[in-house]
């Protein structure tokens, strides 16, 4: 489904371009769910963006499908496979769009016909129901902004969605269920999933097989079991899981980057 | 919907309800909780009355104005106010009320035309060169710097001097340099909407850039260019009068405001009323321009979370 191969992303020009990701190499297989974590900054959410097309600078292969994908351009067929759920769903919907007119515009964009009964199925698929369709952002909750984020990911009925953090920008008690929203629509649809997350009990969760990322570069990559049962085979891995696991401050002294020196 | 019998809901409800079954009530809706958010600014409102008042004046000028703004009767020339002449007279006996209500179709023309021109221009200048970026952005934005170099009135002035002086050719003048301000807002604006993720998520979807540019940051510039046009709508009426006052502007025998104080000047004090009253009538438009551009601000900051 997605071959990931070589892939290093930098932003900025030559003098000072800062490259945020390394060599990254990684396979999902159709249907599959496939995890990335690390700490902030490691180049998770960089990778996705890079599959997206949304940033240009990048090197090494990607290929959805088999199709090599080139720079920041996508095509219309890259579009109706592979679709995105982004981190924040305040910045992700347009204020001034109604969730139908966010729907509609999708739908038409993708080429979809029967549009008005698409929009009622897909709000029905994300647990939203016709009521919401004419309100705007602002009457929305976090959950139902990121439900609606979810629709419109979905309108396109695509294979691979990628999905940026979906749940961190939420409340504790919403998390779970758009989690399990993610977890039926992928049983539903067939779907694929590239996921990121800084969170291991979500991953452990949502995936069959994680890749551990630290400054840029793919540390590891082992399958969920593995996570749960609390076995990473390097030091950073089990350190990422004792430091999830609940805060020990021998475990979070060597996690600390830059190390501090000195005391 | 269904053919459900609903409890009966009064207008107000269906507007304001938060689950609106349509596209047109959840429009309506919108628009209702902008006016109640107007509403509720007292200095705004009052803007609007004077303006609706205005506009009320200049559509009904023929039938309301006391006397023919252009008949002169020198003998009975700069006359106080009074009853027959409640603003007075000017130095060729005009009714200064009746030519204040026809002005008046004068400064809304100017302000029409103007704030119909150099906000679009400025939009369109602004949005491209910040979407665009690059070299577009480079060259958009010097040219909008060369015009931001020259004081505004100056610039009018020559514009108005090559093309001749006229209302028509103050208007263009006015709005070919009004047009700078309203770009690098634009282009400001623009810069901050397009990293957001809403619009990578509309390029997800196949979104081309001229759709990204007019859907989707246009609407969220054009909040604050209207504010912006409403509070500049003083300085335009200033600025069109200083045009007329100047003799660059309206000719006479036109009853521009502007002109009507430079008319005036000579006399000034001794008759003071023949200066002061298009005086005042400028002062009260100006200020309820800018009352309605504060209680739009309320109204339409993007950034205002109404919920």
């Amino acid at each position: 489904m997605l071959n990931v191969d070589d892939l290093s992303v930098w932003f900025g020009q030559a003098p000072d371009r800062v490259t945020a990701v390394h060599d990254a190499t990684f396979d999902v297989a159709p249907g599959e769910s496939f995890g990335l974590v690390g700490e902030s900054g490691s180049g998770k959410s960089t990778i996705l963006r890079a599959i997206a097309g949304l940033i240009p600078g990048w090197s090494g292969r990607i290929a959805v499908d088999g199709q090599a994908q080139a720079g920041d351009r996508r095509d219309r067929a890259f579009f109706r496979t592979v679709q995105m759920v982004f981190q924040d769903p305040y910045a992700s919907l347009h204020p001034r769009h109604s969730v139908d007119a966010v729907l509609a515009e999708t739908l038409r964009l993708q080429g979809m016909d029967r549009i008005d009964q698409r929009i009622v199925t897909l709000l029905d698929d994300v647990g939203l129901g016709r009521g919401f369709r004419f309100r705007y952002p602002h009457q929305l909750s976090g959950g139902q902004r990121q439900r609606v984020a979810i629709a419109r990911a979905l309108a396109a009925e695509p294979r691979l969605l990628l999905l940026d953090e979906p749940t961190s920008a939420l409340d504790v008690s919403v998390q779970a269920e758009i989690l399990n929203l993610l977890a039926d629509l992928r049983e539903e649809h067939g779907l694929t999933y590239l996921m990121v997350s800084h969170d291991l009990s979500v991953i452990a969760h949502m995936c069959d097989r994680l890749a551990v990322m630290q400054q840029g570069r793919i540390v590891e990559i082992l399958p969920a079991a593995r996570l749960r049962q609390g076995q990473g085979s390097t030091p950073y891995t089990t350190q990422l899981i004792a430091a999830s696991a609940g805060y020990k401050a021998e475990v979070a002294r060597p996690l600390r980057w830059p190390p501090k020196t000195g005391h | 919907m269904s053919a459900m019998t609903r409890p009966p809901e009064s207008r107000r409800d269906w507007l304001l309800s938060d689950a609106p079954q349509t596209r047109r009530q959840a429009r309506l809706g919108a628009i209702y909780q902008g006016w109640l958010t107007f509403r509720a600014n007292r200095l705004a409102m009052v803007g609007l009355i004077v303006l609706v008042v205005l506009i009320g004046m200049a559509i009904l000028a023929p039938w309301i104005s006391p006397q023919n703004p252009y008949a002169q009767n020198l003998a009975n020339r700069l006359q106080p106010p009074s009853a027959a002449h409640w603003l007075g007279t000017d130095a060729l006996g005009r009714d200064i009320l009746s030519r204040l209500i026809h002005g008046s179709r004068i400064t809304l023309f100017i302000v029409g035309t103007v704030a119909l021109i150099a906000p679009v221009i400025g939009l369109l200048i602004g949005t491209v060169a910040g979407f665009a970026g690059g070299w577009v952005d480079q060259v958009l934005m010097r040219v909008t710097d060369i015009f931001l170099a020259f004081p505004k009135l100056i610039l009018a002035l020559a514009f108005v001097a090559a093309l001749g002086p006229s209302i028509g050719n103050a208007v263009l003048a006015l709005a070919l340099t009004a047009w700078p301000p309203y770009a690098r807002l634009a282009r400001a604006e623009t810069l901050t909407i397009r990293n957001a993720d809403f619009i990578a998520a509309a390029r997800l979807q196949g979104a081309g850039r001229l759709r990204l540019l007019i859907r989707h940051i246009w609407p969220l510039c054009l909040s604050s260019l209207i504010v912006r046009v409403a509070l500049d709508m003083a300085g335009i009426i200033l600025s069109a009068a200083g045009l007329g006052f100047l003799g660059l502007g309206a000719q006479p025998p036109l009853p521009e405001w502007g002109a009507m104080i430079s008319d005036g000047r000579g006399y000034i004090l001794d008759f003071w009323w023949v200066a002061a009253m298009p005086g005042i009538a400028i002062f009260l438009v100006s200020m309820a321009f800018n009352l309605l551009g504060d209680g739009l601000r309320d109204v339409l900051d993007p950034k205002g979370d109404k919920s």
